[in-house]
């Protein structure tokens, strides 16, 4: 069994942190795990993308073959259709629906009617459910409850888990904001 | 007793050496080396152990105090990226005639399809250059085991040994089966044998001789090597065999690890294994060589088999020319097209990054460009950092860039030739690197130039490590010869603007060197600062 995730969004959206909850998750339960990060010039408010490769048995590849990703998991809309070729034909695509609007004339109709006809899709808007919370810092762990259902290989509880332990150097009240970041995220539709 | 721990490639090298005994790592921060000395920094603050880990001024004073470490006797490394090797070039091919007390090994990290670099040069053919061993690790478990071996055969060699990652390895990260303390390791009595240390033409003569002749030793440890793998021939000819390197054995692995009748060369340890070419060339029809970076195995591979035998690989357009290998690169010079589904929809636009909202550079490029607004025959040679950035709209302020420390002396080439006003643009990391010595050429031709030292406190592009020569600047620029009235600092902000307009226009008018000296703290190192000082209130 293998799940293959690409992880997209823009330098300083919290990709790398939901990458290294999955990737914790995943060691804690004896996964194979490879994650393939982008440093330096991309962080600058360019567009990020972080590969991470989970399965029961050997990884060879550090990066995913295209048609391969059963998730594409986005902070944001146009930046998760930049990897479509990656994803798998039954892949779902969860991804914030809020533009992240640094570049002159953002593509808004396309990224509209490509949204349209893609099967499989969970859209939410974690901006404003983080907003109406009062957890402007938890965007992601929003977007993580609501991709966690259909990450198979791991159970949301073992992901909670890993929450707890990344996250429990910063304190309790981090941990247990991040946590309920993560039950908005997953009761969200 | 081994545990697995979740580790970056560049981690992983990091504590294989910290479980070989290192002395001590010294660097200058280029992506996607830096990680290495970060991890040894880190674990040092957390356990205290007693080892060099504080940043180098540049890669070629990093790989002298590394090989000064050897000949006291202590096993040391040098880690740099790529184009550092350039940098480093000189220290780094004369190490291999001297030789090494103390295991010594350089990690260089190439950057193939240039994610933050300005070439995609391949450091193996450093490695051939300088006729030292060279190791390449497929996975971040082959990285760390490798550092024991690899500071041990620098040791029983008693040469400088080569490792070449790229960046997918360097930054990709996996669970390692790592021990859980490091190996007890005795450090050797300094050398005192200055025939071999001291290369004057004489005794380089004779250590270039006793080099050459090992070559074939070298050879033959490849052969031998764990870390080289072929699979078992077939017994009938393969129609095609396969030679691989580095991530790009993991690409192959991914298209034909269930496969059997497919035989495979893995080399992980160079110089290249002749032999065991020739014994898979025997046991196919032809051979498909996969390597990130340039084609630096197929083409000996050519070599080795002859004109008459099919080799295919970059040179022949089965991979591509140039870029960083994937899976499906792979798959396509296997036969086999790539699955895809779903195309990228038309109208998507790339993000390029940006300098960050608040950063001093900006500043910087606003006054920079008001002031040559009314120079039209004004040019701008900028250097290696954020500030690259400023090419990009909505500034477009520079003119070129290069390699580091270009700038000075570039502009003061361009000002020898009758161009005005010549402009350079370097940062406080990028200056202390490899500008200085370029300001004194300057200084001491008198050559019409600007400087502008656009001082963060920091060296921003890597992450925020510390800086050579902080606080230092007024003292180094005048004590190289600038008339001290002619070096100006100002505090790059949007109120200050008329201000720093006015000390660009009277530097530029002054005809000979002149500096100015921007100073403000990068945003992304403030913010930490800001974070951990609410963390150690809480």
């Amino acid at each position: 069994m293998k799940y293959d995730i690409i992880l997209s969004g823009v330098g300083g959206q919290g990709i790398l942190s939901i990458a290294t909850i999955i990737a914790d998750a995943a060691v804690a339960a004896g996964l194979q795990l490879k994650q393939a990060e982008v440093h330096g010039m991309s962080q600058r408010g360019g567009e990020v993308e972080s590969g991470l490769r989970l399965s029961d048995s050997v990884i060879f590849s550090d990066l995913l073959s295209s048609g391969s990703a059963d998730m594409i998991l986005s902070m944001e809309p146009m930046e998760a259709l930049r990897y479509l070729p990656f994803l798998a034909k039954d892949g779902y695509i969860v991804t914030s629906t809020a533009p992240f609007r640094n570049i002159p004339d953002y593509p808004e109709e396309a990224v509209r009617s490509a949204y349209e006809v893609l099967p499989n899709t969970v859209g939410i808007d974690i901006e404003a459910l983080a907003r109406d919370n009062s957890m402007p810092r938890s965007a992601n762990m929003i977007l993580l409850g609501a991709a966690a259902r259909h990450i198979g290989i791991l159970t949301p509880e073992q992901l909670k888990e890993s929450i707890r332990r990344v996250f429990g150097r910063k304190g309790a009240q981090v941990v247990e904001t991040n946590l309920r970041a993560f039950d908005i995220g997953m009761d969200a539709r | 007793m081994r545990i697995a721990r979740l580790l970056l490639g560049d981690e992983a090298i990091a504590l294989g050496a910290l479980h070989a005994g290192l002395k001590g790592v010294y660097a200058y921060p280029g992506t996607p080396s830096t990680e290495i000395t970060e991890f040894i920094q880190n674990a040092c603050a957390k356990e205290g152990h007693d080892i060099h880990c504080t940043w180098s001024s540049n890669e070629k004073t990093a790989m002298e105090a590394a090989l000064g470490m050897s000949y006291a006797g202590c096993r040391s490394m040098v880690c740099m990226k790529h184009v550092g090797m350039n940098v480093a070039a000189d220290a780094f091919v004369n190490s291999a005639m001297t030789g090494v007390n103390g295991g010594l090994v350089v990690v260089a990290a190439d950057d193939p399809s240039m994610h933050s670099s300005q070439n995609e040069q391949d450091s193996r053919f450093y490695g051939k250059f300088a006729m030292i061993p060279m190791l390449e690790p497929s996975t971040q478990q082959e990285a760390y085991d490798m550092m024991e071996y690899a500071f041990w055969m620098s040791e029983k060699e008693r040469l400088p040994v080569l490792m070449r990652i790229t960046t997918r390895l360097a930054h990709s990260r996996a669970a390692v089966r790592v021990e859980t303390e490091p190996e007890p390791h005795d450090r050797l009595a300094p050398a005192r044998d200055p025939r071999s240390w001291v290369l004057l033409p004489a005794n380089a003569r004779r250590k270039n001789d006793a080099l050459t002749t090992a070559q074939s030793h070298l050879q033959e440890l490849a052969a031998s090597s764990p870390f080289n793998l072929a699979s078992a021939a077939a017994s009938e000819k393969a129609p095609k065999g396969i030679i691989a390197s580095g991530t790009g054995y993991n690409y192959v692995m991914e298209n034909i690890s269930r496969e059997t009748d497919i035989p495979v060369l893995k080399i992980s340890q160079y110089p290249i294994p002749e032999e065991a070419v020739r014994t898979l060339a025997a046991a196919c029809r032809s051979i498909l060589v996969v390597e990130d970076g340039q084609p630096f195995i197929e083409e000996q591979v050519r070599g080795i088999v002859g004109p008459d035998y099919e080799v295919d690989g970059r040179l022949t357009g089965s991979l591509p020319r140039t870029g960083e290998l994937n899976p499906d690169h792979v798959a396509r010079a296997l036969g086999r097209e790539p699955l895809q589904f779903y195309a990228k929809p038309q109208g998507i636009v790339p993000r390029p990054p940006a300098l960050c909202q608040g950063c001093g550079h900006r500043d910087v490029y606003i006054a920079l460009n008001k002031v040559l607004a009314s120079y039209p025959d004004a040019r701008v040679f900028a250097d290696i950092g954020c500030y690259t950035l400023g090419a990009l709209p909505p500034f477009c302020a520079i003119d070129t860039c290069v390699d580091m420390g270009a700038s000075v002396t570039m502009a003061k080439g361009a000002a020898d030739a009758g161009l005005f006003p010549a402009v350079a643009v370097i940062g406080d990391s990028t200056f202390t690197h490899s500008g200085m010595t370029g300001l004194l050429d300057a200084v001491n031709d008198r050559s019409n130039i600007t400087v502008v030292i656009s001082d963060n406190l920091t060296t921003a592009m890597t992450g925020g490590q510390d800086s050579a020569g902080t606080n230092k600047f007024e003292a180094i620029c005048i004590a190289l010869g600038v008339e001290p009235g002619h070096v100006r600092t100002v505090v790059p902000l949007q109120k200050n603007m008329d201000g720093i307009t006015a000390a660009i226009r009277e530097e530029i008018e002054y005809d000979g060197v002149s500096v100015i000296i921007p100073r403000r703290e990068c945003m992304q190192t403030l913010a930490r600062k800001n974070r951990e000082n609410k963390k150690d209130r809480q």
